[in-house]
């Protein structure tokens, strides 16, 4: 039983920053994304963050795994040039057949890189 | 983000204090509002900063509905805390709910032969006086507070602690007798009714509880409901 409630309490904390810094300490590039609005049934509220570092590492999630793929892809553009974007994803976007969202949803990304 | 805004935003989170990081969509500039303060190099109106604001507080982060300017406010808010004063056996099925349900727990019990890390594995424990516990712990309105002890020499420290404090909740554990004997010493310690009525007690919504893991059911579903009422 303590196992559970040991598991149970480290998966209400949120700590991607945290993370994200500690590889930014390392001295590797880092993108924070960030999910900055929702429409319709999506997985994971407004808020919700995900690291990713120069070599694809993921901490953290903006879906239930539908879009993290293409998110790390834009995150490495962001990387190199710095400048922050803000990405839309959704059944009704020209990107729903390589990412579109099983659950039917819209889901707004941005994304930045941590200087 | 600037190295010298994620640093600040660590450090309030390593100590725990609100904040909520605003965002300019377009140019990536950021500023951080604090409750008292704000730090960055995103120039916000007096508008955008209440409004960040009240995100804080709703505990909700989004985007800002101020103006033509595209601005994201994301909130960084401590995990809501119960501490447990008495490391009783009521505290162990309690440990387990709380930290189900999204609280960092913590148990104060200044009696060693209780607070053993065996029946307690995973929770942060403090063997201080609860009165000295309870002033480092910097509470806040996402804090909660319970005492179990019963015994008024470990639970009128805390309580004396709890009820000037901006706890959400304040519950104790006890008889109505033994509530009315508590009601009297605090009184006579100078608190205030207004004060005193703060204390949920007899603890625990009223469903017949009659094992520990009842009477912990019955805390963690007042709690609940103070919390999402309030």
């Amino acid at each position: 039983m303590s196992e559970t409630v040991i598991d149970l309490h480290a998966l209400n904390h949120d700590d991607v920053v945290e993370k994200a810094a500690a590889w930014r300490e390392t001295g590797k590039k880092v993108a924070l994304a960030t999910v900055i609005a929702t429409w319709g049934s999506s997985p994971r509220p407004v808020g919700s963050q995900l690291a990713v570092d120069e070599d694809g590492n993921m901490i953290g999630s903006v879906s239930g795994g539908c879009i993290e793929g293409a998110v790390v892809h834009e995150a490495q553009e962001v990387m190199s040039d710095g400048k922050p974007r803000l990405l839309d994803f959704g059944v009704s976007n020209e990107m729903a057949w390589e990412v579109g969202l099983a659950c039917g949803g819209k889901v707004e990304v941005w994304v930045e890189r941590l200087d | 983000m600037r190295p010298e805004t994620l640093v600040s935003l660590l450090a309030a989170r390593a100590s725990k204090q609100q904040v909520a990081l605003v965002s300019h969509l377009e140019t990536g500039e950021q500023t951080l509002v604090f409750h008292d303060r704000t730090a960055g190099d995103l120039e916000l109106d007096e508008t955008a900063i209440s409004a960040a604001r009240n995100a804080l507080n709703d505990d909700k982060s989004g985007r800002l509905q101020t103006g033509n300017t595209p601005l994201f406010a994301q909130v960084f808010n401590p995990p809501k805390r119960m501490i447990i004063v008495g490391a009783v056996h009521i505290a162990q099925p309690l440990v387990i709910l709380s930290q189900t349900s999204g609280y960092e727990t913590i148990i104060v019990d200044p009696r060693g032969a209780f607070a053993t890390r065996d029946r307690f594995p995973g929770v942060t424990m403090s063997e201080d006086w609860p009165d000295d516990a309870l002033k480092n712990m910097a509470i806040d309105n996402r804090t909660a507070i319970v005492t179990l002890t019963h015994d008024p020499k470990l639970d009128d420290p805390a309580l004396r602690i709890a009820l000037r404090s901006e706890a959400f909740y304040v519950g104790s554990l006890g008889s109505k007798r033994t509530h009315a004997g508590r009601v009297e010493r605090l009184t006579e310690a100078g608190y205030t009714g207004e004060e005193i009525e703060r204390i949920h007690a007899p603890i625990g919504l009223d469903i017949n509880a009659k094992s520990p893991a009842e009477i912990a059911v019955s805390i963690m579903a007042q709690i609940t409901q103070i919390l999402r009422n309030a």
